[in-house]
């Protein structure tokens, strides 16, 4: 019983906090944007638009929820709760920090890093549901690109992952974190970190591997006939998802809530959130600087490049891990 | 590896020059709080003078309606009566209205205007929620008689306005639109109106 309420609570403060990141996630992208491109941003609302989200979130409830006629009624209303549910699902196994008492983790899962990618893979599944469901033109072509899109990139992506795997020996996120005690892996696993931050673009649906939603060919692609708190969803899973790579990036990359230059003194958290946070940044950046790529140049890239590239990144591994003995 | 080499110089000259932007002042005028000041001749709402006794200066001789390339003018002329002499000639404009929203602003009306009757403000915040809003009749563009004469258009030292007549300190919307009450179809619009204040 005890448990049970502790792993509630447990929850309960994690999703609190993750929806306000995912909050202040999209101000930080829309203000980071903006400077980018010599715009103030949002700052209308509240001290440095720091109320926006609030905005936000107040117009998108009272916003009307409009189904087409020609939608699938279930499937349409059921396809923002997948990807939300499984963008939230993940935040389960993600250690946060480490102390005395324990993981900061709801649930400490020894194939936590295989719990992590079958849950993100599912989410495609909300995307798409949802443009096959909406009955519409624009939405089935987002979701025939995120399904092709997906299934390039996870491959590259998963392979760039499994080197990690190899140095640390162990599919506990914890593990993998403990295992970078000295080293981060982002030195021996140069490639493996750029083969996934690429991958990792394409997976959330960013710019620029943005081909999903694509507004200026597809009106708003998969999402095109949601409005209203379902369209919410969908933005809502869509920054979860970038949040959720960002900290496996941290995870996996950067030495989890291994403190830098052997500052031990200040708490693991603070380390993990400004390691995520470098991480939103750089995709943010990402987005302010490159153009959308046309669509078979970004089939091209995934499977002539980066699967090739992921493939030999882990054979060198491999390699190097048995010869060393 | 050239094409190699090449694809990295690029991507990092990219992101340099998207980083550069990031800490570089931004040029935007935060405009409801701060207003930019505008070209001395900037050609913004009309306003009708007065002479120094009050009198009106339009005589109502149609010419701004004739020269008005958007047909944006109605001037309908009356005479002056020796009883109620609102102008100092034979004529005074009984009915004076430009649609706004036709308006294009050219300055042509002004330069047609034998009196200096009717000229070009720097004022420009006009925004309404109806259009019948923005036919402005005499009772919002002549200026209130202790507004004084204003400077001639072409009088203006350098193009600068030394005076602006009664627009001298700009207005708001909020300020313009209770002061005055417009007409359409000869009935009386409500007037108070939201707009941006502050």
């Amino acid at each position: 019983m005890s448990l049970w309420l502790f792993v509630v609570i447990k929850s309960a403060l994690v999703l609190f906090v993750v929806v306000t990141t995912f909050a202040y996630a999209m101000l930080a992208e829309r203000k980071v944007l903006a400077w980018m491109q010599l715009r103030p941003g949002p700052n209308r609302v509240g001290p440095w638009g720091l109320l926006q989200p609030a905005a936000d979130a107040a117009k998108m409830l009272f916003k009307e929820d409009l189904t087409p006629s020609t939608a699938d009624p279930l499937i349409y209303r059921l396809a923002p709760w997948i990807s939300m549910i499984t963008a939230m699902g993940v935040f389960a196994v993600i250690p946060f920090s480490e102390s005395s008492a324990g993981l900061w983790s709801i649930g400490d899962v020894n194939a936590g890093i295989l719990f992590v990618f079958s849950l993100t893979s599912l989410g495609i599944y909300g995307i798409s549901l949802a443009g096959w469901a909406s009955g519409s033109k624009y939405p089935l072509l987002g979701s025939l690109r995120s399904t092709a899109q997906m299934i390039s990139y996870e491959l590259a992506m998963t392979l760039s992952v499994v080197g990690v795997l190899i140095l640390a020996g162990t599919t506990s996120l914890a593990g993998i974190v403990h295992a970078q005690n000295k080293l981060w892996f982002v030195v021996p696993q140069f490639v493996g970190f750029i083969i996934y931050v690429i991958t990792a673009v394409a997976e959330t649906n960013r710019a620029p591997f943005d081909l999903v939603e694509a507004e200026t060919e597809l009106v708003g692609g998969f999402h095109t006939e949601y409005s209203g708190l379902r369209f919410g969803l969908f933005f809502i899973a869509e920054y979860l998802n970038m949040i959720t790579v960002a900290c496996i990036a941290t995870l996996l990359f950067f030495g989890g809530w291994n403190p830098l230059f052997g500052l031990s003194a200040v708490p693991g958290i603070i380390w993990f959130v400004l390691k995520a946070g470098f991480v939103i940044f750089i995709y943010i950046w990402l987005r302010a600087t490159l153009p959308r790529l046309r669509y078979d140049r970004l089939m091209a890239f995934g499977w002539k490049i980066l699967l090739p590239l992921a493939t030999l990144n882990l054979m060198a591994t491999a390699a190097i891990v048995a010869w060393k003995g | 590896m050239r094409i190699f080499i090449g694809a990295i110089v690029a991507l990092t000259q990219g992101f340099y020059t998207t980083f550069q932007f990031f800490f570089q002042k931004k040029p935007t005028i935060q405009y409801p709080s701060i207003k930019k000041q505008h070209a001395p001749r900037f050609h913004g709402l009309h306003e009708l003078r007065r002479y120094a006794d009050g009198k009106e200066r339009c005589i109502g001789c149609e010419l701004c309606a004739i020269a008005c390339p958007a047909n944006a003018i109605t001037v309908i002329g009356a005479e002056n009566t020796p009883e109620d002499r609102r102008s100092p000639g034979e004529r005074y404009a009984a009915r004076y209205e430009i649609d706004e929203l036709r308006c294009i602003f050219c300055g042509l009306c002004e330069e047609a205007c034998p009196t200096d009757a009717i000229v070009l403000t720097p004022r420009f915040e006009m925004s309404d929620y109806r259009r019948g809003a923005f036919i402005y009749a005499k009772d919002r563009l002549l200026v209130p008689p202790e507004a004084g004469v204003g400077t001639s258009p072409d009088e203006r030292p350098n193009g600068i306005p030394s005076d602006l007549g009664s627009v001298a300190a700009q207005k708001s919307t909020v300020e313009i639109a209770t002061g005055y009450s417009a007409t359409w179809r000869g009935e009386l619009l409500k007037t108070e109106r939201k707009g941006l204040a502050g």
